[in-house]
């Protein structure tokens, strides 16, 4: 049995739906990139296992236990975070309360602030400077080091690396490593194939809300995946993800 | 001048408390609370309640009505803002008039019209004061604005430096994304509500030690704790304090001038500092959302 298991998923934003009966699961560990593009659903389908996005149907469970009808802080809780998409900080509050509000969930773990500003150490001589106030790579490292300090089982990146420099993605994405290392399961939506191919051990295409491709990043091509990305393949899948 | 200034700044520290629950809820919660000043009079009654009838202190019986509105704010939320905010802000607000009109109604039911006070039972509490040269304190005015230094002071170091306080301001910010970090909103939100009471039983405690009120005081009230909150502005705890004094003082010389100049000048400054600040954009006047969602 997976640590995170998606079964038969649809979301739905008001008449439209963005996910469509999607299943797949996570195993301990696993570091897992869901690629696709703008609209392909990626962000709901995240922000619906997270418990963020109210209008949806389907299993989502967690070490075997159905988080369905779970409140995203419960989930939390559970050891299940999301990094959201546009790092959603609280803007009038400084780095440290942003990141103390990610501690006080009382999980433990190897995850302090105090380990996150180690990690992140370009935080450290910002860390009463309010977030509304700190550069873009700065939020993402404040955001991910807020999830972080939930000392989660499960974290799920949204759009991980949008609108940073080169250069602070490398040093965002120095993290994966670590989380690996710690048997953190992750999930990353990242619209950089490169960059989801280098990190990932397995891929989940999508496309107009369905997983239309997935497998190992080792027995995928480059060419597969773009194939599907852009929906030339020709074949749509049935919603549930090839293994 | 002198004793005008202080009377001044004495009166300010009563719009102070009476306006300390108001801006809380405002501020963090983004509720404009009409039934803030009937609340304040139920509490009030609560005290006197339990003074006249139970021959209980006025001071004990003010710490025991204090968790009484807490329970009374967290039923509030769950039963009425809760639901009605999901309706929009506007909904909300007239929730909370409707709210006041069923409230001084019952309480008029309850109680009858005959003014009452706390007065009679604090013994030479409202009318004492000190004598320093030839300027004369009120005690219980001077009581007051320690009292309200200590709640603005108490409810900023609760929000600034402890989980909970930092849970509240975080829902008050971006409620969705709280809950994304492990934040219970609901009970956030309830237990806003219930500090906001407390404030409310304080200042309706402060009512009724310094004045005579009836079921139909609440309204006054309301004006005097909204206009104190839209002069010290709503982004900041302490700003309350400064907007009950600026607003005290206004009253305070305008009576100087005219018996009518107590209220012409209290209003002349709410609405040149409201003018003020919408000019500036400082404040903005609130988009409510209607019943079609535009």
């Amino acid at each position: 049995m997976s640590q995170l298991e998606i079964s038969n998923l649809t979301a739905r934003h008001g008449l439209l739906t963005a996910v469509r009966d999607v299943s797949f699961g996570l195993e301990k560990g696993e570091i897992l990139a869901i690629v696709g593009a703008n609209g392909a659903g990626k962000s709901t389908l995240l922000r619906a296992i997270a418990g963020g996005h109210g209008d949806h149907v389907g299993d989502v469970s967690l070490d075997g236990t159905s988080l369905n009808g779970r409140k995203s802080h419960e989930r939390v809780r559970r050891g299940l975070v999301l990094v959201p998409e546009g790092r959603r900080l609280f803007p009038r509050m400084t780095v440290e309360e942003n990141l103390a509000l990610g501690a006080q969930v009382g999980r433990s773990g190897e995850w302090t602030v105090g380990r996150v500003f180690e990690i992140f150490d370009n935080l450290v001589k910002r860390r009463n400077s309010k977030a509304q106030n700190l550069s873009g790579g700065e939020q993402q490292a404040t955001a991910i080091g807020r999830a972080l300090v939930t000392n989660p089982d499960v974290i799920l990146f949204d759009e991980i690396s949008l609108g940073l420099s080169p250069a602070i993605v490398d040093r965002v994405y120095s993290i994966m490593p670590r989380l690996r290392e710690s048997q953190t399961s992750t999930i990353i939506v990242e619209q950089d194939l490169s960059r989801a191919m280098k990190v990932a051990d397995r891929i989940i295409c999508m496309l107009e809300g369905q997983a239309v491709l997935a497998g190992p990043t080792s027995e995928l091509t480059r060419e597969q995946i773009v194939d599907a990305y852009f929906g030339l393949s020709g074949s749509r899948g049935n919603g549930e993800a090839p293994a | 001048m002198i004793e005008t200034l202080i009377q001044g700044i004495l009166l300010g520290g009563y719009y102070a408390m009476l306006a300390a629950g108001l801006a809380f809820l405002y501020s963090v919660m983004g509720i404009i609370n009409l039934a803030h000043g009937s609340f304040a009079v139920l509490a009030a009654y609560l005290v006197v309640g339990l003074a006249k009838h139970a021959g209980m202190d006025p001071f004990l019986a003010i710490l025991l009505v204090l968790p009484v509105m807490a329970i009374i704010g967290m039923l509030v939320e769950r039963l009425i803002l809760e639901p009605s905010q999901r309706g929009g802000q506007l909904l909300a607000v007239l929730a909370t008039f409707g709210l006041s009109v069923v409230l001084d109604n019952a309480m008029f039911q309850a109680y009858g019209a005959n003014t009452q006070s706390l007065a009679p039972y604090v013994g030479d509490l409202s009318w004492a004061s000190w004598e320093i040269g030839d300027i004369y304190i009120g005690k219980l005015a001077a009581l007051t604005l320690v009292a309200a230094v200590a709640v603005l002071g108490g409810l900023q170091i609760f929000l600034s430096y402890t989980p909970l306080g930092r849970a509240i301001r975080a829902t008050a910010q971006d409620s969705d994304t709280a809950g994304l970090v492990g934040i219970d909103t609901r009970r956030a939100r309830m237990i806003a509500t219930a500090v906001a009471f407390i404030a409310v039983g304080l200042a309706g405690a402060a009512l009724g030690l310094r004045a005579t009120f009836t079921p139909y005081a609440g309204t006054p009230q309301l004006l005097f704790a909204f206009q104190a909150t839209v002069i010290g502005g709503t982004g900041s705890i302490w700003g309350t304090l400064l907007g009950g004094i600026v607003l005290g003082l206004a009253q305070t010389f305008g009576a100087e001038i005219s018996t009518q100049g107590f209220f012409i000048g209290g209003n002349l400054v709410f609405f040149a500092v409201l003018f003020a600040r919408l000019y500036s954009g400082s404040i903005r006047l609130p988009r409510f959302k209607t019943i079609s969602g535009k």
